[in-house]
């Protein structure tokens, strides 16, 4: 089992005018086999803590730690934690012009697994993994995310989840922008890697319309920079009946964060 | 970058088979305000009596038997009368290099031949010093196709003129492979002539030497004619590629679309590119784009870039030009990064992909293959650098 912890972290994001602290003191565990469910409203920083243990270099740590199994992550580069094991799904996928997917995919594969995927294994796994995301085959030969539609990048970053098997993956807002047919395609997949029981996966989202296909086993409400409440499944269903304000009224309005 | 209006017109220059009728070149002049003239050597040379070239270039010409390739003399009062009919030298360095080459080579392809292989001209320097100067003309004849691909590779100081003719519904795809060595100089005038429904790819592909300069000048023979003009180049420390394109559309219902590329990495290297396009008024129904795209590596390199669009008719299809030049996305690399890919893989894949566009585009499998291994020679010693 595989432990991603994250001690009193702050982050501060670089803006044209300086940097701006957005998370105030973050405390999480996830581990693999396990769910969690990050919820929180527009602007709580979720995605700065996906950012931030990603290694984007537009996000400053400034106190406070990420370790895996007790390595300090922050110490890796961007490449090094992901071959360490962490997958971060982004909100918003960025376009690589000229770029396959096939070639992309099969570059990912050969550095996370270290060493080149057999070339008639990894065709057939591919195109497999792409039907059960009901991709088109054709969907390969297109450059990365380009002139994709929001459901084809979503469906995208869980082909890649899939197929490049982290231990933790934090998937940045997965549901947004989708419609049911595609978010139940998307929460297929998602339960694929969680059966598997060697990933764990963090679902960061707004909504709690995706966490009727997928259960979390904790469920963490994050405002304000930082987790404000802790619980079970049940903690979603509150939140789907009262919304946010109660949360956003207590911290949101000292913290200004995006 | 830099934009600014050249202050003569560029299809009211001086065209002349006399070198005397121009200037040396002061490094003042609009067409020559980016070129390094200190650079340029014997090219420069103010002794005009009968000049002769060093011989440092030998051309190899390989094609298929469909192709006359004819050798022929290029001296004063002998000249072959097909010389010069495609353009005209417009500056002194091309003019140079009219005058000074001994012998042209002419290459055509009959009307209505179809090559299925293309033609291969391998030009080497061997490196003596002194200018060389070369006279290629390339005739694709009404209904013909053909692909032309022109090697340069070795070291030397050359100036050429290349004129391409292609007549009626004619069809020619020619790429100019730039792969000199550190050292050589090569100042190259390219005239071009598109045929009533021709269709003409023209691709320059800038890799080697210490100066590069080219110089295409599209003209239309007739309606309806095409020109694609594509150039990639990879600009390393101390290199100066530089390409100024001119676009003359004085025939109705005419396409032309010029779409370059580059790479720059380190100190003092140097690419220019100038995209002059003139619609004149008869030109009616003209569709034109012009971009340049410029991709700078490291701190250092200079990138010069400056469209132009002059039109002088009010009934024009399409026209646009644009001109961008930025570094590396940091967000493409953490995107690729964050898959687990190293950090100079990801620059590479970037790069690469930045380039596959236009490469796939030349269409030539011979050409596309030779382009890949050659950006990936220029990728490893700039990752080695």
């Amino acid at each position: 089992m595989t432990s991603l912890t994250i001690k009193d972290l702050h982050v501060s994001v670089e803006t044209d005018d300086g940097a701006r602290p957005i998370l105030r003191g973050v405390d999480l565990t996830i581990s693999s086999g396990e769910t969690h469910a990050l919820m929180g409203p527009n602007g709580s920083g979720k995605s700065t803590l996906a950012y931030a243990v990603a290694g984007h270099p537009r996000y400053d740590v400034t106190s406070g730690s990420i370790t895996l199994d007790g390595v300090d992550v922050l110490e890796m580069s961007i490449d090094e934690r992901a071959r360490a094991g962490l997958f971060l799904a982004m909100q918003y996928p960025v376009e690589v012009p000229g770029v396959s997917v096939t070639n992309f995919l099969r570059t990912a594969a050969t550095a996370v697994r270290g060493e080149a995927p057999k070339v008639r294994h990894w065709v057939k796994e591919v195109r497999e993994t792409m039907d059960q995301l009901s991709m088109d085959p054709a969907f390969a030969e297109r450059n990365v995310n380009e002139g994709f539609s929001g459901g084809e990048k979503k469906r995208s970053e869980l082909l890649q989840l899939e197929l490049l098997r982290p231990t933790i993956a934090i998937l940045d807002e997965i549901d947004s922008g989708l419609d049911v047919d595609a978010l139940k395609v998307v929460s297929d997949g998602i339960n694929r890697v969680r059966a598997t029981g060697e990933t764990g996966v963090m679902l960061i989202t707004h909504y709690t319309r995706i966490l009727r296909y997928v259960k979390p086993d904790q469920v963490h409400v994050f405002a304000g920079g930082r987790i404000v409440e802790r619980g079970g499944p049940e903690l979603a269903e509150a939140l789907e009946a009262e919304g946010y304000e109660r949360y956003v009224g207590r911290d949101l309005a000292s913290a200004g964060a995006n | 970058m830099t934009s600014d209006v050249p202050a003569v017109d560029r299809s009211e220059r001086t065209r002349s088979l006399d070198p005397a009728d121009f200037a040396i070149p002061l490094g003042r002049e609009e067409e020559w305000r980016f070129t390094p003239i200190g650079q340029l050597r014997d090219l420069l040379t103010d002794d005009l009596d009968a000049p002769s070239g060093s011989g440092s270039v030998s051309l190899d010409v390989k094609a298929p038997n469909d192709v006359k390739v004819e050798r022929v003399s290029h001296r004063d009062g002998r000249r072959d009368a097909r010389l010069g009919a495609v353009g005209l030298p417009g500056d002194r360095v091309a003019a140079l290099a009219f005058a000074g080459s001994d012998t042209a080579t002419i290459l055509t392809v009959p009307q209505d031949t179809q090559l299925d292989e293309p033609v291969v001209i391998r030009a080497h320097g061997n490196g003596t010093p002194g200018a060389d100067f070369g006279h290629l003309l390339l005739h694709v004849e009404a209904l013909s196709s053909a692909v032309v691909v022109l090697d340069h590779v070795g070291s030397a100081t050359y100036a050429d003129n290349l004129e391409i003719k292609v007549g009626d519904q004619g069809h020619l795809t020619v790429v100019t492979l730039l792969d000199w060595d550190v050292d050589a100089v090569h100042l190259s005038a390219h005239h071009i002539e598109v045929g009533r429904d021709a269709r003409v790819v023209h691709v320059v592909v800038s890799l080697g030497g210490e100066v590069v300069r080219v110089t295409p000048e599209v003209t239309f023979a007739g309606p309806g004619g095409d020109v694609e003009l594509l150039g990639l180049f990879f600009t390393d420390p101390g290199q100066h590629h530089e390409h100024r394109i001119f676009v003359d559309h004085s025939e109705p219902h005419c396409r032309s679309n010029v779409n370059y590329r580059g790479a720059l990495i380190g100190e003092r290297a140097h690419s220019v590119w100038i995209g002059d396009v003139l619609i004149r008024a008869g030109a009616v129904g003209t569709e034109t784009y012009e971009i340049n795209r410029n991709l700078l590596l490291s701190d250092g390199p200079r990138a010069d870039s400056v469209p132009n669009l002059e039109i002088e008719t009010g009934d024009v299809a399409s026209a646009g030009h644009a001109s961008v030049t930025g570094r590396l996305d940091d967000d493409q690399l953490f995107y690729l990064m964050a898959r687990g890919i190293p950090e100079m893989e990801a620059r590479r894949l970037v790069v690469t992909g930045f380039f596959a566009e236009l490469r796939d585009r030349i269409g030539v499998p011979f050409v596309t293959d030779r382009l890949k291994s050659a950006l990936e020679t220029e990728l490893e010693r700039a990752s080695a650098s």
